[in-house]
């Protein structure tokens, strides 16, 4: 039974937020951030012979299905998407007959690695909580790659997911987008080119962590706010004073090289567009100020997460082009969290927002499907037409939108990443199975043969297995 | 006869009509599973009058008093129970003063009883019901590592359907946690927690056999309140099931020897190794409250947690109930209950553990869990397949009560989904 108290303390130690056309460059030296080259992606694809699916029913993950139709995948690449694909010489051929085939699922909101399994103290590499703006710690500096959630993450057709520090702080420091394949260190799995994204938190969190809990600012939401301001405010001096450097090379009179600051990097960063804000805001009237200040200060925030009364404000996101990463139906766990229902992702769809269906949890990303499938059938029953080909939207294009990594992955498109799932059925029912997922064309998991099935290392003889046990 | 004589009778035809409506009821048409001796029955009808179900079957006839309803095509089923809730005592986790879940220190534990507190008219309730919960066993809960008891209390059974007769049985389950959340509540070891326990019962074993001479103060100190050692007395070789949370397979083994020294009616709640120790349980016939949801090592006590769980436990006939312990969503049990199926578990075996399973794990099942003549009225009208995530209830009786579909949540989404007036959205419209 999953304890409740550690359900919310996951819950509440947990926050994030992103943008869509930022640049894949890695940072650029001569301002800011001379070092970030260094914290490169070492990643590199699986081998792997060419495959074509035929058969199936296919999502494409922009609105489209085809029915009876192919994938053919070569060199990492999806090479065409159709009906009536032929198998050219030496091409495996799976037959989708009676299945589906979807873009890989994209989480926007995860924890796994920062808090890993098992929970122990030992583990807990999410919240800096030190300081209401940690602007400065980046989650991949915290990924234990050898959380076991990521395995079972994967069996549930998740090929690239965001992870993000926690909730506890105003500003709790930069996410990292992943490639969900096994491996020994977080630049494996890093997402080659994906940008950073900065996680913010609205509301009860930082007032209680810092105002309630040691007594010091913010202890209110007018504190919340003013952290934000004064840092941003800050970060703007910082931008201009290495502009003023950069611009002063090769002069007469150079200037001095400002002192670095790593808070301040990331933030002028986000103001620079390279990084986007994620915001943990459950609220509707929170949500509207923080876009205030993103209009002061000129950042953009890629999307609010958990967003639990989005559909209030549905209109304002869709004006602002700001998605919602949002659970399917979770609700009341806290006094910012009571107003969460069934059909904010019908309400927000209709509104023509970008809706994502996010997990925040190492349990909801085994099974993102299902959330969007209930999701889905609230917004029919209420009128609001969504099909199959709509909805894999929330948990494909949408969060690839949000990442930064549209243009790579999310769809199935040709040229993009051979990125997808084969489900033995249509997905969106209960009973449905990832039978085959692939990455980057790579069989990263195969429910036929347990050869393609990775385990962590943690796993390993751990439990009394018959290699083990006498 | 005069306008007027007609205005009355159709005056009084209105006023009778909700309380004909409460008394007699006939759904038709429908594929029943009935969780009972009928099996399933397809295109069948049920009765319901005064609040229970008058007759089920294939060939009933459909009294004329009886308001019909036209079910083909849907599924029904008995209503579900949440098997370990909350409902009715927490109404925003993090709020404290709505949490009457735990009690804090030592003095009172056994005696701990959630009851006095349940409150029939939280939000919870038409959230859950209008999804097809219609029963709930309420469970104290214990703090998070303080220095209290690893026993948490006394659990209650109630409906949801109504604010007056709710409590159906007060004081059901005793519930008491072992293993590492055991070990932090008794001080640090799992030793500790079997020692204390083990000392509570003996004492309370003694108070009952000599109670005139507690009475008199002719007794040893006992480790625990009177109270409490009432609460224990009325447990031990009783039929009063003692709800023990316990995952790590060899933390099962030690409730099976503690049940047996005492004699006390175990339930398993949690159980996430407890397919490691399926052979015994069922030998011992105890039975399992899980979630076939949990299959990650969260735990060290946890780390054969496997979403094949119930289905390995259901095949050495061990009797499986869901719980996810999330109360506020208790409506998603059926998506976990779909999941076990998915991982193995047969599909009635799934609607089982949230109907009949739970229902004779609390001692209910004479008047709920399954569709038969004389059980309460506590049922559902499904549009579909009620183990898929995009089927839904349409209709929920709870002893007999035609349930509103409305709840906190379908008034927001009307609020906020419907057109738009000229007047903003908290004005009525």
């Amino acid at each position: 039974m999953r304890r409740p108290i550690l359900v919310f303390s996951c819950v509440l130690a947990a926050g994030c937020a992103t943008p869509d056309s930022a640049p894949l460059a890695p940072a650029v030296p001569a301002r800011a951030e001379p070092a970030e080259g260094a914290y490169h992606s070492t990643y590199h694809r699986i081998d792997s012979p060419p495959v074509l699916i035929t058969n199936a029913t296919v999502l494409t993950g922009d609105g489209r299905r085809l029915d009876d139709a192919g994938v053919l995948v070569r060199d990492g690449v999806i090479e065409s998407v159709g009906t009536g694909l032929q198998a050219p010489d030496g091409v495996q051929v799976v037959d989708g007959s009676g299945k589906w085939v979807t873009p890989g699922l994209i989480d926007s909101h995860s924890h796994l690695g920062v808090y890993p399994s098992p929970v122990v103290p030992a583990h807990a590499d999410g919240n800096e909580m030190t300081d209401p703006n940690t602007a400065e710690v980046w989650a991949e500096h915290g990924v234990w790659p050898q959380d076991p959630g990521f395995d079972a993450a994967r069996a549930g057709g998740i090929t690239a997911l965001q992870v993000l520090p926690g909730s506890a702080n105003l500003f709790g420091g930069r996410t990292v987008t992943l490639k969900n394949v096994p491996a020994g260190t977080v630049q494996a799995m890093k997402f080659p080119g994906a940008p950073h994204g900065l996680k913010m938190a609205c509301g009860e969190n930082p007032k209680r962590i810092y105002g309630a809990m040691l007594q010091k600012f913010p202890m209110t939401r007018m504190g919340d706010v003013a952290g934000y301001r004064a840092a941003f405010a800050k970060a703007a001096d910082y931008r201009q004073k290495w502009r003023e450097y950069a611009e002063s090379q090769g002069e007469d009179k150079e200037k001095p090289r400002p002192e670095r600051d790593l808070e301040l990097d990331t933030l002028a960063k986000v103001l620079e567009g390279e990084i986007a804000v994620h915001h943990h805001c459950y609220r509707a009237d929170e949500m509207a100020l923080v876009l205030d200040v993103a209009r002061e200060f000129g950042y953009r925030v890629a999307s609010f997460h958990h967003a639990t009364e989005a559909y209030k404000i549905a209109d304002l996101l869709a004006a602002n082009d700001v998605c919602a990463s949002i659970w399917a139906d979770w609700w009341g766990f806290k006094m910012e969290a009571l107003d969460g229902i069934r059909e904010n992702a019908a309400l927000l769809q209709r509104a023509g927002a970008c809706v994502i269906i996010h997990s925040d949890s190492s349990t909801g990303i085994q099974r993102l499907n299902q959330e969007a499938a209930k999701a889905m059938a609230s917004a029919n029953r209420m009128g609001i037409e969504v099909d199959e080909a709509q909805a894999i939207r929330w948990l494909t294009q949408n969060p690839a939108k949000a990442l930064g990594i549209a243009g790579r992955t999310g769809t199935l498109a040709a040229g993009k990443m051979a990125d997808l799932v084969l489900w033995d059925r249509n997905p969106f029912s209960v009973y449905a199975k990832a039978e085959k997922v692939y990455v980057d064309g790579a069989l990263v998991f195969d429910r036929a043969d347990p050869a393609r099935q990775a385990e962590s290392d943690f796993m390993l003889g751990i439990l009394p297995a018959e290699a083990v046990q006498p | 006869m005069s306008p007027r004589f007609f205005a009355l009778l159709g005056l009084c035809a209105l006023l009778m009509a909700p309380a004909a409506a409460a008394e007699s009821w006939a759904i038709t048409g429908a594929r029943l599973h009935t969780l009972g001796p009928s099996g399933v029955i397809e295109n069948g009808t049920i009765v319901i009058r005064h609040g229970r179900i008058e007759a089920v079957g294939a060939d009933v006839d459909v009294p004329l008093d009886a308001q019909r309803i036209d079910a083909a095509g849907k599924i029904v089923t008995p209503g579900l129970y949440d098997a370990y809730s909350y409902i009715g005592v927490v109404e925003v986790s993090l709020v404290v003063e709505t949490d009457d879940r735990v009690q804090s220190g030592a003095r009172y534990t056994a005696s701990f009883r959630v009851a006095d507190a349940i409150n029939p008219r939280s939000t919870l309730i038409p959230v859950n019901r209008i999804e097809g919960i219609t029963r709930a066993v309420v469970t104290p809960a214990v703090a998070a590592e303080s220095f209290s008891s690893p026993v948490a209390g006394l659990g209650s059974v109630i409906h949801l359907g109504g604010v007056e007769d709710y409590l159906v049985a007060r004081d059901a389950a005793l519930y008491v946690h072992l293993g590492e959340e055991g070990a932090a509540l008794a001080g640090g070891a799992r030793g500790l927690t079997l020692m204390r326990l083990r000392e509570a019962l003996q004492d309370a074993r003694d108070f009952s056999e000599h109670r005139g001479a507690f009475e008199a103060r002719a007794r040893r100190q006992y480790s625990a309140s009177r109270p409490d050692l009432e609460a224990l007395a009325e447990t031990l070789d009783g039929e009063r099931p003692v709800v023990v949370s316990v995952d790590r397979a060899s933390d099962i083994r030690t409730a099976l020897r503690l049940a047996d020294e005492f004699g006390l009616k175990l339930v398993v709640a949690g159980g996430a190794e407890a397919w490691m120790e399926a052979d015994r349980l069922a030998a011992a016939q105890v039975p399992v409250i899980l979630d076939p949801l949990e299959n990650l090592p969260d735990r060290f006590e946890s780390l054969g947690a496997t979403l094949e769980n119930a289905a390995r436990l259901h095949a050495a006939g061990v009797t499986v109930a869901f719980a996810t312990g999330e109360s506020h969503n208790a409506r998603n049990m059926r998506q976990a209950a779909g999941n076990a199926v998915a991982y193995g578990l047969p599909w009635d075996a799934a609607l089982a553990a949230m109907t009949v399973n739970p229902a004779r794990i609390f001692g209910m099942e004479g008047a709920t869990g399954s569709l038969q003549a004389g059980k309460d009225a506590d049922l559902v009208i499904w549009d579909g397949d009620p183990l898929e995530v995009t089927s839904a209830a349409e209709r929920v009786f709870i002893r007999g009560r035609d349930i509103p579909m409305v709840s906190r949540h379908t008034l927001l989404r009307d609020r906020y989904g419907n057109d738009a007036g000229p007047l903003p959205p908290q004005y009525p419209h």
